[in-house]
């Protein structure tokens, strides 16, 4: 049944008939309860998924959705030539985001020589401290719509769509902006490569070390913070491991910590040299030891190539399809790329059942307009509020497990201001919401979030309304050209066809009864506006 | 239940003309005449870490003195409750509730193994989990799931808010945030979405139902509670701040006849690093002078019986002051409990011992899953054990 649409050759996995036995074998570890269930009946019965659907549904699972300039080829290009060409981009290694400015880098240079030059304690002075902080909260800002913009507008589309997964699995808030920037070039440099080195590379990051407490884990006074997350969350997940084997292996991670330039520091003389037993083994074993064993065991394969399913095909895992994953994956030894090209390019993927059944996340909505609807934005930190009011800003998980996902997206409140969203950007009303305070982000200092976005002067809608507004200005001839042949009674279809993936899609008369009809061009903007102003246009 | 409001506030009226009535009659204006199980919780987070030591004051204590040399607040100065105890100088109302019996004061709530950082604080805090485990879920959303299982219109839980809290997410359910009933009705009546939303109909399992499950119990949810808000809107006196304002929406709904059980109102931020002593007495007076207005309000509506306003901060702050005139991030904290149905008033428990500090901070001597225990079970009258997953220490104040 794992027959691909296209062959997976080159990926260097074994043959079918091995992987038959060995999923024989996989399938005894799952309880029956985990068995795929059985659906009563297809979601549109009789609908066969075009090939257009196809090409979108890869578009935004592996993405962020189709760019204005793909549009036109959608009807007519494969899967196939979809999934090449994110193969031949992603290729290259991504550039080093670097947003912090040369005062942010002076500040941290003069500190690092003063301590070089022979302080005792190599740390900052308390002015040079607040300065650090000050400027890495803005500078934060930034490369959070640098890397957003790198979203919308990249060509590697599955590298950045596969580190804001990462971001999200190894998530970590910092407020020092170098130490941020570190951690992202390490999620997207081993985005789709060995999930070991992504792994290891993590928890020797400053970023991690400093928010999981593995500064404080020392010889004698272990900290095991850093121990029981990167088992719970990053490989093993619960019930996998015993608190003894966090004991233990908190004491091999002992020793390892970080500048405050951000390079990663072993410190022999904090470090616990001696014995240890862990998930059944014994030895003098240091940090790289415990993660080397961790990665032997065939649960952290499986733990997050279900996780992997969860994110890229359905919230429902369907445990023959994860247990094969899963063998594939921990045979490869880990390659990511190669556990997503077996997802995108099984047939399965491209079940019904698969296709717009997935909550985009406040991220993936915003990124997605922007590259179906490329604009100018003058106020690129209304975007900031609005991640902040959907509930998800970058470099600002809610916790160490990450964005939960999903339904908890959504709430009265959420909902309302996604469907308001396309006509904010279009007709440039006021956004009027004020988001919840960030005491983490803000200090205990003002927050300037709306002071930052441009109040609504000679906008029209935005009357005499408090609040603010995105200001940006949408560039329709791709979008427009891409629609070029379509008959005037077939619009609204057309632009269905391109703006939802759900089916059966909104009604035509209610879209029409709000489309503005004085010309071809306003009512295929309009009609795409109401579109996207609706509960379908959430799902990917 | 609403039956047994609407009767009260019907009495509630007659009383007002009882001058004119039979002495017998006049009986119906006495607080016991408050129908039991109509019980209001009003939730006010001080977000960021409100410094409860110069909140409850030790005005007798030398380590508190020695501590806080620019920061300690003299005995002169604050609001004396007792010999040993006084409140912030801006807490004015909140001595006089104390003194007139409606205000209850439990020093040293926390949890253990607390958490520094605010975002995970609060979260611990909204989501009543331990410190090491991660819930999506929060303590009156998951009361709002059990109220509301199967209702059309999930109004027990209201945030008066633009953004709605962890603490009002359930598993099934969510509160609806709002900031002024007006407002939420305009928003969500924008023609389109009634419209959208009439041309759906359900397809059994299909993903976009859930989207247009909450649509709709939004689309209902405001009409109900802008129906609701003009029936009895508040005609108390209410200063112009956020906290004033919010405090009138929610007292025009509990004089309406809504179902809701819960509000949540959010001040701050009480993140007082540099500077504590102007921005919290800033922040102290708002909600001094919008909770005098709004315990007038109910007094005069004959309604302070079945209300309760709780306060909590996600954390206190460590005890010593730092080089700023602020304060760090510190461990367990005070919380107020104000009502005309307090079965327990005035300092619940002794002081915090700052004799007994663990790495210069507080020790928590009560979790606040028990006070929230409390507060579900005796005064919102839930099902505490099934709602926080676990059977708490239940306190007897309420």
């Amino acid at each position: 049944m794992q027959t691909g649409l296209f062959s997976a050759e080159g990926c260097g996995y074994r043959k079918r008939s091995t992987l038959r036995l060995l999923k024989a074998a996989l399938f005894l570890y799952f309880p029956l309860n985990l068995l795929p269930k059985k659906r009563s009946q297809a979601k549109f019965p009789g609908m066969p998924v075009t090939n257009q659907q196809r090409n979108l549904h890869l578009l935004w699972r592996a993405g962020f959705g189709p760019s204005a300039a793909a549009l036109a080829s959608l009807p007519s290009s494969t899967p196939k030539a979809i999934w090449d060409a994110q193969l031949k981009s992603t290729a290259n290694q991504p550039a080093y985001i670097d947003v912090a400015d040369d005062q942010l880098k002076n500040i941290l240079a003069d500190a690092y020589d003063a301590a070089v030059m022979g302080a005792q304690r190599r740390q900052l002075s308390a002015d040079q401290r607040k300065q650090l902080q000050v400027r890495s909260r803005e500078g934060i800002k930034t490369l959070n719509l640098t890397w957003m913009n790198q979203m919308v507008s990249s060509d590697q589309q599955l590298r950045e769509k596969m580190s804001l997964f990462w971001h999200g699995h190894f998530s970590s808030r910092a407020i020092n902006i170098f130490y941020q920037q570190q951690l992202l070039d390490v999620v997207r440099t081993n985005a789709l490569g060995n999930f070991g080195d992504l792994l290891k590379a993590v928890s020797k990051s400053a970023s991690m070390i400093n928010f999981l407490n593995n500064n404080q884990n020392r010889k004698g006074h272990p900290n095991e913070n850093f121990a029981r997350e990167v088992m719970e969350l990053f490989t093993l997940g619960r019930g996998n491991y015993t608190e003894n084997d966090i004991k233990e292996s908190a004491r091999a991670f002992t020793g390892w910590g970080a500048d405050f330039k951000g390079h990663f520091q072993f410190r022999p003389f904090q470090h616990d040299d001696d014995r240890k037993t862990f998930l059944g083994k014994s030895g003098n074993f240091t940090g790289d030891d415990i993660l080397d064993i961790i990665l032997e065991q065939k649960q952290t394969a499986r733990f997050i190539s279900q996780k992997i399913y969860r994110y890229f095909v359905n919230e429902q895992p369907d445990a023959d399809k994860t247990a094969w994953l899963a063998n594939r994956f921990y045979q490869s030894n880990y390659n990511i790329l190669g556990l997503m090209t077996d997802i995108f390019t099984s047939d399965w993927f491209y079940d019904e059942k698969n296709i717009g059944v997935r909550i985009k996340s406040p991220v993936e909505l915003i990124v997605g307009i922007r590259r179906m609807l490329p604009m100018q934005i003058q106020n690129e930190d209304s975007l900031l509020l609005l991640q902040r009011v959907l509930g998800q800003i970058l470099f600002y998980p809610p916790n160490v497990a990450g964005w939960p996902g999903g339904k908890s997206w959504i709430d009265s409140s959420t909902l309302t201001m996604r469907m308001r969203i396309p006509q904010l950007i279009y007709a440039g009303d006021a956004i009027a919401v004020k988001p919840k305070d960030d005491d983490d982000q803000m200090m205990g200092m003002k927050d300037h979030a709306e002071e930052n976005t441009i109040p609504n002067a000679n906008r029209k809608g935005g009357g005499n309304r408090a609040g603010q507004q995105i200001m940006a200005t949408i560039d329709w001839n791709a979008y427009l050209q891409s629609l070029e042949k379509v008959p005037r009674e077939e619009l609204i279809a057309a632009v269905s066809g391109l703006v939802l993936q759900t089916s059966p899609v909104i009604n035509p008369d209610t879209v029409k009864k709000y489309t503005d009809a004085g010309s071809r061009e306003s009512f295929i903007k309009t009609a795409t506006i109401q579109l996207m102003s609706t509960p379908e246009y959430q799902l990917c | 239940m609403i039956i047994q409001r609407k009767k009260f506030i019907q009495l509630g009226s007659l009383a007002t003309a009882s001058l004119f009535l039979p002495k017998f009659l006049k009986a119906f204006e006495k607080p016991y005449m408050v129908p039991p199980g109509n019980k209001v919780l009003v939730v006010l987070q001080l977000s960021g870490g409100n410094d409860g030591l110069n909140t409850v004051i030790p005005v007798h204590n030398d380590i508190y003195y020695k501590s806080r040399p620019k920061l300690g607040i003299q005995k002169e100065t604050s609001v004396l409750l007792t010999d040993e105890v006084g409140l912030n100088p801006a807490l004015a109302a909140f001595g006089d509730l104390y003194h007139d019996g409606s205000l209850a004061i439990m020093n040293s709530v926390g949890y253990p193994n607390p958490d520094r950082s605010h975002f995970r604080s609060m979260d611990i805090w909204h989501s009543a989990s331990n410190s090491n485990e991660y819930v999506y879920s929060g303590w009156l959303g998951r009361y709002l799931d059990a109220q509301c299982s199967g209702c059309d219109k999930p109004t027990q839980a209201l945030e008066i808010d633009d953004v709605l809290s962890l603490a009002l997410k359930g598993d099934t359910m969510n509160g609806i945030a709002m900031k002024d009933p007006h407002r939420l009705y305009n928003t969500s009546h924008a023609a389109y979405f009634k419209d959208v939303l009439a041309q759906h109909s359900d397809h059994a399992d299909a993903p976009v139902d859930y989207l247009y499950k909450t649509l709709s119990e939004t689309l209902s949810s405001a009409d109900y509670i802008f129906e609701q808000s003009k029936l009895h809107p508040s005609n108390g006196l209410y200063p112009t701040t956020g906290l004033g304002q919010s405090l009138k929406t929610i007292s025009s709904l509990i004089l309406s006849d809504i179902n809701t059980k819960v509000y949540y109102v959010s001040l701050g931020s009480f993140d007082t690093h540099v500077n504590q002593e102007a921005q919290q007495k800033r922040l102290f007076t708002e909600m001094n002078d919008a909770v005098k207005a709004f315990v007038a309000d109910l007094k005069s509506n004959n309604r302070f019986e079945d209300v309760m306003l709780m306060t909590f901060s996600e954390f206190g702050r460590r005890v010593n002051q730092n080089a700023s005139g602020g304060t760090d991030h510190g461990t367990a904290n005070n919380m107020f409990f104000v009502s005309g149905g307090l079965k327990d008033k005035g300092l619940l428990n002794t002081m915090t011992d700052l004799n007994d500090l663990q790495d210069g901070d507080l020790k928590y001597r009560v979790d606040f899953k028990d006070v929230y225990a409390t507060v579900l079970k005796n005064w919102l009258g839930a099902d505490d054990k099934k709602i926080l997953g676990k059977e708490y220490n239940h306190l007897n104040f309420i």
